[in-house]
């Protein structure tokens, strides 16, 4: 790798090359998974269980629990709870998902109250929104990828009649499709993944790769593979490229404050979509012309 | 009583670059009671939206003899309204919205329009149904309530879109006869669209027949005609009568099955 | 509990939860949840801004949570949630961004997150006020409009309203009304009170303007008791504001299976 793009001891340091590759490892299936948010119209069901993971793991902190584990669990019972209130109409399930991440985010406040009265670590709450994908353990990584082969196959497995459902339920209802048995099963897998993603890489990221990535693929793609695959394409690669360019950003000022990497990702996926945008309105004007 | 409360002229509509319509020339007179005829997806939706001004005309006009667009006395009866369940409005406050709902600021309502609103409950006899949460009402009685809705500020026109879709026979013949009641007793030119003209041919001043993206307009003994209907769909067309009821068959006229008419079935 | 500095906490803490009452009714009748969540992340990017910047907070937390607001009314009608979830990402991006360019201490991030309602200075208090009778202004004149557009839209677009501007306007409103709760409840929380006291409210009356003011009635009694149980246990007022809001919901909800299962 030239100089100019990759400052000298990027890849001799041991922390960022996890970081990279879990990094890569969730965009991935972030950008599978969130293309049926997507689909499905459940962005804010989506973003929400970031939040309400968040409160997972800073629970789990503060007993001294595994963190994945709290937040996994976080964001697998606010699904649960979301679906609980009910969910039959969009503008229900708008209630729902505010009501569940209300609570969620109080019970955050709580717990990182009593985390930063507990521990003399600082940086606790920022750690916890904006993610700390160079603290990752490699152990972590082999359970990140682990799980993260399970979450992408189960999709696989209900994809077809998951498209279906969310196309035209009734139609799919009449084919003996077990549309709320679908639908329960995919929040699930929904909440899995941005729980993952919400340890690694915070609540915000998380949701920017579930969302941001599909966004623009579904204006690229045409069949689901198709599509698929653009948005797992652009979902890694503003995963590496971000972590490259927050890593690079520290030689950038001579105040020497590297920009955060949820910040450097964000700003490729949302660039992203600009180019793809501003391609697919090129097109357009070259087809009137 | 010979006043046009509409006239559509020469309009074309193009959605998503397909022509919906084209051509398309009518008017509707005061107090007349037109049907706008034509199957599903024929463009009928399109059209009532159109007159509304929800969809822009790519070419040809909609003309509103006298008012403004503020003061234009349209009345709109969509096909369906989602509500949610829990929607906290009782069917007089939703009907009352059709009088004062478009006005920002904060008038307080008067005697006289909660007296407007009773009246128009009344007229499509759903007056006990006032103080019900309209989300909880069963599709019977909202369209009674969306009608009410659409009559309380006195238009001079109402638009129907399928009012008589999904009914049977019974609730088709009710809602038709509710509809001519209302008619006479409100005095309002009505355009009504359905996909089958014959619950509606004993009621009908004028027909606005619509196929193929063209519309032919006219009293219906004029326009139900195989010559008309074969040059608006642009291949011959048999309009058969049987025990007085209308069917107009395209293709094959031994077949039984109806392609235009699904609902319809040769005795 | 009701000594002289809490005063300032009790009343911008009133006007704070009037005002989120009156907002949530109508967030929750046109669905716009997200956008009421995300528009004060916003706001929270814009007051981290002006740190860096060097100007007053206020200037930072309007001007971002406006943009916010119009960037997600401006793409209200094609796949609205994806638009608003990704202003919401950049806003907060941003906000990490200048953080961390301007090296804030953490308690003044976790005062912008969380808010520090029982800090109020006398000095906020004016600017909080007028604001707000500002916002609930806007919204007194939108009334009808915004409960037609809500409940019909097909309609109150045939009937000459213009979706644009309505969306617009209320967006507007929202964005001032973040700008004006945030550095008081803050951004993760100002949304709880806009959801959970409305939500509530419209399940226990039929009629709007009874929901309208069970609204800022109920979303009052929730922020009181909030500042009440977080003087007295000395917990973050963020989590009684949290929970109590999503406990009014529950506890709305079991009223009426309780009454439908009767009736």
């Amino acid at each position: 790798m030239p100089h100019w793009l990759v400052e000298p001891g990027l890849w001799s340091n041991a922390a960022v090359h996890t970081g990279v590759t879990v990094g890569v490892v969730v965009a991935v299936v972030s950008a599978w998974v969130g293309l049926f948010t997507v689909l499905r119209s459940q962005s804010f069901a989506g973003h929400a269980l970031a939040d309400v993971a968040t409160a997972g793991g800073a629970g789990a902190g503060l007993f001294g629990w595994s963190p994945l584990a709290g937040f996994v669990s976080g964001a697998v019972l606010g699904a649960g709870a979301m679906e609980a209130i009910g969910v039959e109409r969009v503008r229900q399930r708008d209630v729902a998902t505010g009501v569940v991440l209300g609570a969620a985010t109080g019970l955050s406040a709580l717990f990182l109250y009593l985390v930063s009265l507990n521990s003399t670590n600082s940086g606790t709450t920022q750690l916890v929104l904006f993610g700390s994908l160079f603290l990752v353990s490699s152990t972590t990584l082999w359970i990140v990828l682990g799980v993260s082969v399970v979450l992408s196959l189960v999709l696989a497995v209900i994809g077809r009649p998951l498209l279906f459902a969310s196309v035209s339920p009734d139609a799919a209802r009449a084919r003996g499709v077990a549309v709320s048995r679908v639908a329960v099963l995919f929040t699930l897998v929904m909440a899995v993944t941005v729980g993952l993603s919400a340890i690694v890489l915070g609540s915000v990221l998380s949701t920017a790769l579930l969302i941001g990535p599909p966004a623009s693929a579904l204006r690229l793609g045409r069949g689901l593979a198709q599509t698929a695959f653009a948005s797992v394409a652009l979902g890694a690669a503003a995963a590496a490229l971000g972590v490259v360019v927050s890593y690079d950003s520290f030689y950038w000022w001579p105040s020497h404050r590297a920009l955060p990497v949820s910040f450097c990702v964000v700003a490729l996926i949302i660039l992203e979509l600009a180019l793809v945008n501003l391609w697919r309105w090129h097109g357009a004007r070259r087809e009137a012309a | 009583m010979n006043d046009t409360v509409v006239e559509v002229r020469g309009v074309d509509v193009e959605l998503a670059g397909h022509r919906v319509l084209s051509d398309v020339n009518f008017h509707i007179e005061a107090g007349e009671f037109a049907g706008l005829i034509g199957s599903n997806g024929a463009g009928k939706t399109t059209l009532l939206r159109l007159m509304l001004g929800l969809v822009d005309a790519t070419r040809g006009e909609v003309l509103w003899p006298g008012d403004a667009r503020e003061q234009r006395r349209v009345g709109y009866v969509p096909q369906k309204v989602n509500l949610d369940v829990d929607v906290p409005l009782r069917v007089c406050d939703f009907v009352a919205l059709g009088l004062d709902g478009h006005r920002y600021g904060l008038r307080r309502r008067t005697r006289a329009t909660w007296q407007r609103v009773d009246e128009v409950l009344d007229a499509v006899e759903a007056l006990d149904l006032g103080s019900r949460r309209i989300g909880a009402l069963s599709g019977g009685e909202l369209q009674r309530v969306l009608l009410a809705h659409a009559l309380v500020s006195r238009p001079e026109l109402l638009l129907l879109d399928e009012p008589l879709a999904n009914l049977d026979p019974g609730a088709t013949q009710d809602i038709v006869d509710l509809l001519s009641r209302v008619h006479r007793r409100e005095r309002v030119a009505v355009l009504l669209s359905a996909h089958d003209i014959n619950s509606l041919i004993g009621v009908m001043d004028r027909v606005v027949y619509i196929a193929n993206a063209h519309v032919a307009s006219g009293p219906t003994d004029e326009v139900v005609r195989p010559d008309v209907l074969s040059a608006l769909y642009g291949h011959h067309v048999d309009v058969v009568r049987v025990h007085g009821r209308v069917l107009v068959v395209t293709g094959d006229v031994s077949a039984v099955a109806v392609p235009e008419h699904p609902d319809l079935v040769v005795e | 509990m009701f000594s002289s500095f809490m005063t300032n906490a009790w009343l911008v803490g009133t006007v704070v939860a009037l005002l989120a009452g009156a907002t949530g009714f109508f967030v929750v009748m046109r669905g716009s949840s997200f956008a009421a969540h995300a528009v004060p992340n916003g706001a929270f990017a814009g007051a981290a801004g002006a740190t860096l910047v060097g100007v007053t907070p206020l200037v930072g937390l309007i001007s971002f949570s406006v943009l916010a607001a119009l960037g997600i009314g401006a793409s209200r009608r094609h796949r609205s949630d994806v638009a608003t979830a990704l202003a919401l990402v950049s806003m907060l991006a941003l906000g990490a961004a200048f953080l961390s360019l301007s090296a804030a201490y953490e308690p003044q991030v976790d005062a912008l997150l969380f808010g520090e309602i029982l800090g109020v200075s006398s000095s906020q208090l004016g600017p909080v006020v007028v604001i707000a009778a500002l916002c609930l202004a806007a919204l007194a004149a939108m009334y009808r409009p915004l409960v037609f557009q809500a409940a019909a839209p097909d309609l109150a677009a045939a009937r000459g309203l213009n979706p644009t501007v309505l969306e617009m306007g209320f967006m507007l409103t929202l964005a001032l009304g973040a700008a004006l709760t945030v550095p008081v409840v803050g951004a993760l929380l100002a949304f709880s009170l806009t959801v959970g006291p409305p939500a509530a409210a419209r399940l226990l009356t039929r009629r709007p303007g009874v929901a309208l003011a069970g609204s800022m009635g109920l979303s009052v009694l929730t922020l009181w008791a909030a500042i009440a149980s977080a003087y007295q246990s000395d917990l973050p007022v963020g989590f009684f504001v949290g929970t109590y809001s999503a406990l009014v919901y529950v506890a709305a909800r079991a009223t009426m299976r309780r009454h439908a299962r009767r009736a």
